[in-house]
């Protein structure tokens, strides 16, 4: 079975967990025989490729220097209007756009998440309409809102099924109030592909209220964590750890998604309860500044640290350094982060608004902005040995069951239909 | 009698701490002091405005003897910082000291806030000033000055204790009021001691509007000391940073020779003459009492504490910090207490400073730091640096 697939973030071009995941299943389904062309925005020489054949949208089509510099013209006019204030495409202006796009061009994508994402997400269509017409290929699967106009392209030209992966939706991502170009995308993309994935039932649902799509056609196939080796990890840091003292952490994005003023909430009732704990977060994001902010306001400061953003690495070895790790995202629509606390033998907290928790049967759930309640598991796992060691090995063994393979083979049956 | 002309320069670096210096850095025990920037900046400073300048004040001298007669406050901080890596700058210091002509001012040696947060801290640091400037300098202080001009009622207690004769403090509006600040005062209670007003609208247009309001005007500043000398006016407190020449606003503006002239002017005036404080303390009777019940400074539009100490990462900073004080000084471990008394530094917690505007500028301009909650991590790590070290393990 031959794949089209098309991403925006591959190791080590990632910044969220969209790239882990994408290397995850194309891994895993490569192992199965399926041959996966993946189209990213932009190649890095040290992009991992072992697994599939790994395209950047910009050799697609040939340079020629006359065309660039029509090109850059065109660009230009372009960057001077933020992407939020990009009018919003409709099935007509959208293919104008690509019409204009599709003539021979070069195209350069930075691949990130910038000001022109809006532009780089059109001119990426073009790519997949480019690609599309090869029609080397059974099935196109596109990853996130950034590719779909790229995968109804490829599916144009090539009559062959579109798979759209949901692994966050603008809902998620900016609570109520969706940009709604962005939104508009993720509607097209879900109404023309035959089948819409997502990664958890949370998600499903909230696709069907909010984007309007039918039950039959959305397929919840949750994401997984890569088993490696953990002992062979020289440790990063000779840290001292005071006696008896126990680390509690949160780790992501400091974003509203992400809940971090809960969590700090939560660490003021346990601190002015618990002497010997400390709580770390690590991460960057919009309310960083505001949670040092309300951190320092709570006089938490002898006992609660900010670590900036950390380093794959260095995740690794604060996990090592972690005695509980909480998750209070607001919505999540996986969230990948309590299964590497797990790999670690670290017990883990959820919110329920988080795609895992319907997975982790034996994690400690609680409401995002239930602070009493968080702090109070957050007390009993420190204080009670008992209660955070069978946590730690119920966790263990759902872990076991969570593996990329599983999720290949549910995917390569969903290809199937 | 003429009118007397006081200047004094400030002449302070603070020892910096790492940008970057992280929770997991603590947890190892790494040290927090950014040796390389610290370094690289009291060069800077010394080849831009500390050589430069002395240079000019040297000849000045020279040419002048007994008439030129300056003023300098120097940290402790800074007086190290200068043994280590910029010995002909301490130097050309000492060969100014040699001339008789300068004096140098009492303050605390880290340049601290102790004198609001602990009374044992600042007498202690006040006493390790004094000691460093009479090995240095071969003087013994006798006016104080606080960091960046801290006063009220209060503190006049505390400086009466160590036996000092007069302070330095801000002519600010709300304590001189109806008064002129050209004159000297006491504090409320204390008539022994004296009190030298800073002229903050003369002393500003030198140190802040250079640019603006006396660089195309040779005479403009003398001038203006000139009218006040005929409207009697006994002193004339013209106080300032010494970077200001040099390092705030660069040589090419021409200030370091705009202080030459100045200086030189004066000297040759028949209504002004340069004095320095405890010169002028004997010189002049005090004019009443000032009250001063709430802290005033130098420092921003406020000139109160508020560039130091009231956001809440400030105050939860500090407040840790003092906090520290007790344990960590009967821990009798002495760099632990050296490192606690590193981290007193005022600078530390005006990187802090969340103001806007012209005041939030001027705090950007000398923090090291991206944002004043980058410069909070860093700082709060390093304070607990050294709580970690208290703790058994």
């Amino acid at each position: 079975m031959k794949v089209l697939m098309f991403g925006w973030e591959f190791p080590p071009h990632i910044s969220g967990g969209l790239g882990t995941a994408c290397f995850g299943i194309t891994n895993a389904l490569a192992t199965k025989n399926v041959k996966i062309t993946f189209v990213i925005p932009k190649l890095t020489s040290n992009s991992a490729n072992s697994c599939c054949n790994l395209v950047s949208a910009e050799n697609i089509i040939p340079m020629n220097e006359k065309i660039i510099k029509s090109q850059i013209k065109h660009i230009s006019k372009y960057i001077e209007v933020p992407s939020t204030l990009t009018p919003y495409l409709n099935d007509v202006t959208y293919k104008e756009r690509v019409e204009q796009e599709t003539k021979e061009s070069v195209f350069s994508f930075s691949g990130n998440y910038g000001g022109n994402l809006m532009e780089e997400v059109v001119r990426y269509s073009a790519v997949g309409k480019k690609l599309g017409a090869k029609k080397d290929f059974d099935i196109i699967h596109a990853h996130d809102w950034m590719t779909f106009l790229a995968g109804i392209e490829a599916k144009k030209v090539s009559g062959k099924k579109l798979i759209v992966h949901v692994h966050s939706t603008e809902y998620d991502r900016s609570g109520n109030n969706p940009q709604q170009d962005i939104y508009n995308i993720e509607k097209l993309g879900m109404d023309s592909a035959d089948i819409v994935i997502t990664v958890s039932e949370r998600m499903k649902q909230l696709i069907k209220i909010k984007y309007e799509i039918s039950d039959d056609k959305i397929h919840v196939v949750y994401n997984a964590v890569t088993k490696d080796d953990l002992s062979a990890i020289e440790p990063l840091w000779q840290f001292k750890k005071g006696h008896d003292e126990k680390f509690v952490t949160f780790l992501g994005r400091i974003t509203m998604q992400k809940g971090p003023e809960y969590f700090i909430d939560a660490c003021k009732i346990v601190a002015d309860k618990l002497p010997n704990v400390r709580f770390i977060m690590a991460g960057s994001g919009d309310m960083a500044k505001k949670m040092i902010l309300k951190m320092a306001s709570l006089d938490l400061t002898s006992r609660f640290h900010f670590t900036g953003f950390l380093k794959p690495l260095e995740r690794e070895h604060l996990f090592n350094l972690s005695d509980l790790y909480i998750m209070p995202s607001v919505s999540e629509p996986f969230g990948i982060t309590p299964l590497e606390a797990i790999k670690h033998n670290v017990p883990v907290i959820v919110s329920h608004q988080s795609g895992i928790a319907e997975i982790l049967e034996h994690a400690k759930k609680v409401d995002f902005w239930n602070v009493k309640e968080l702090s109070s598991a957050m007390i009993e796992i420190l204080t009670n040995d008992k209660v955070s060691k069978q946590m730690v090995e119920n966790n263990r063994k759902c872990l076991d069951q969570i593996d990329w393979k599983n999720v290949a083979d549910h995917i390569i049956s969903i290809y199937q239909k | 009698m003429k009118t007397s002309v006081c200047f004094y320069f400030q002449v302070h670096q603070p020892y910096r701490i790492k940008p970057d210096y992280s929770f997991f850095d603590m947890g190892m025990n790494r040290s927090f002091v950014d040796e390389k920037t610290n370094c690289e900046i009291i060069n800077k400073v010394a080849n831009q405005c500390y050589i430069p300048t002395n240079n000019i004040l040297l000849d000045l001298i020279k040419k002048y003897p007994s008439q030129i007669k300056i003023c300098f406050s120097l940290s402790g901080v800074v007086i190290e910082q200068l043994q280590a890596h910029a010995p002909a700058a301490l130097e050309s210091f000492q060969k100014l000291a040699h001339t008789g002509c300068i004096e140098f001012l009492s303050e605390t040696y880290y340049h601290s806030l102790s004198s609001i947060f602990s009374k044992e801290e600042f007498l202690n640091q006040v006493e390790e000033h004094k000691k460093i400037i009479q090995s240095v300098f071969g003087q013994t202080p006798t006016i104080f000055r606080n960091t960046e001009l801290i006063y009220s009622n209060h503190i006049a207690k505390h400086v009466l204790e160590l036996g000092l004769k007069g302070i330095i403090i801000d002519g600010i509006d709300r304590v001189v009021k109806w008064r002129s600040p050209n004159f000297l005062y006491s504090p409320v209670a204390y008539p022994e001691l004296m009190l030298i007003l800073k002229n903050y609208r003369l002393s500003d247009d030198l140190a802040f509007r250079y640019p603006v309001v006396l660089k195309n005007n040779n005479k403009l500043l003398f001038d203006k000391l000139q009218r006040l000398a005929r409207n009697g006016s006994e002193v004339i407190g013209l106080f300032m940073d010494y970077e200001t020449f040099g390092e705030h606003h660069w040589k090419d503006s021409g200030i370091i020779d705009y202080l030459k002239n100045l200086l030189e002017l004066i000297v040759h005036s028949p209504d002004l003459c340069l004095a320095t404080p405890s010169d002028v303390t004997h010189l002049y009777k005090s004019h009443g009492s000032l009250c001063v019940p709430d802290v005033i400074s130098w420092a921003d539009t406020e000139r109160d504490l508020s560039a130091w100490y009231g956001n809440p990462l400030q105050n939860s900073a500090t407040e840790l910090l003092y906090s520290l004080e007790k344990t960590v000084k009967a821990s009798r471990n002495l760099t632990l207490i050296r490192n606690w008394k590193i981290l007193t530094s005022s600078d530390h917690s005006y990187y802090t400073c969340l103001k806007n505007y012209s005041d939030g500028a001027v705090h950007n301009y000398f923090s090291p730091f991206n944002s004043p909650h980058e410069a909070f991590v860093a700082y709060s790590n390093a304070i607990n640096y050294i709580k970690y070290n208290l703790t058994p393990n």
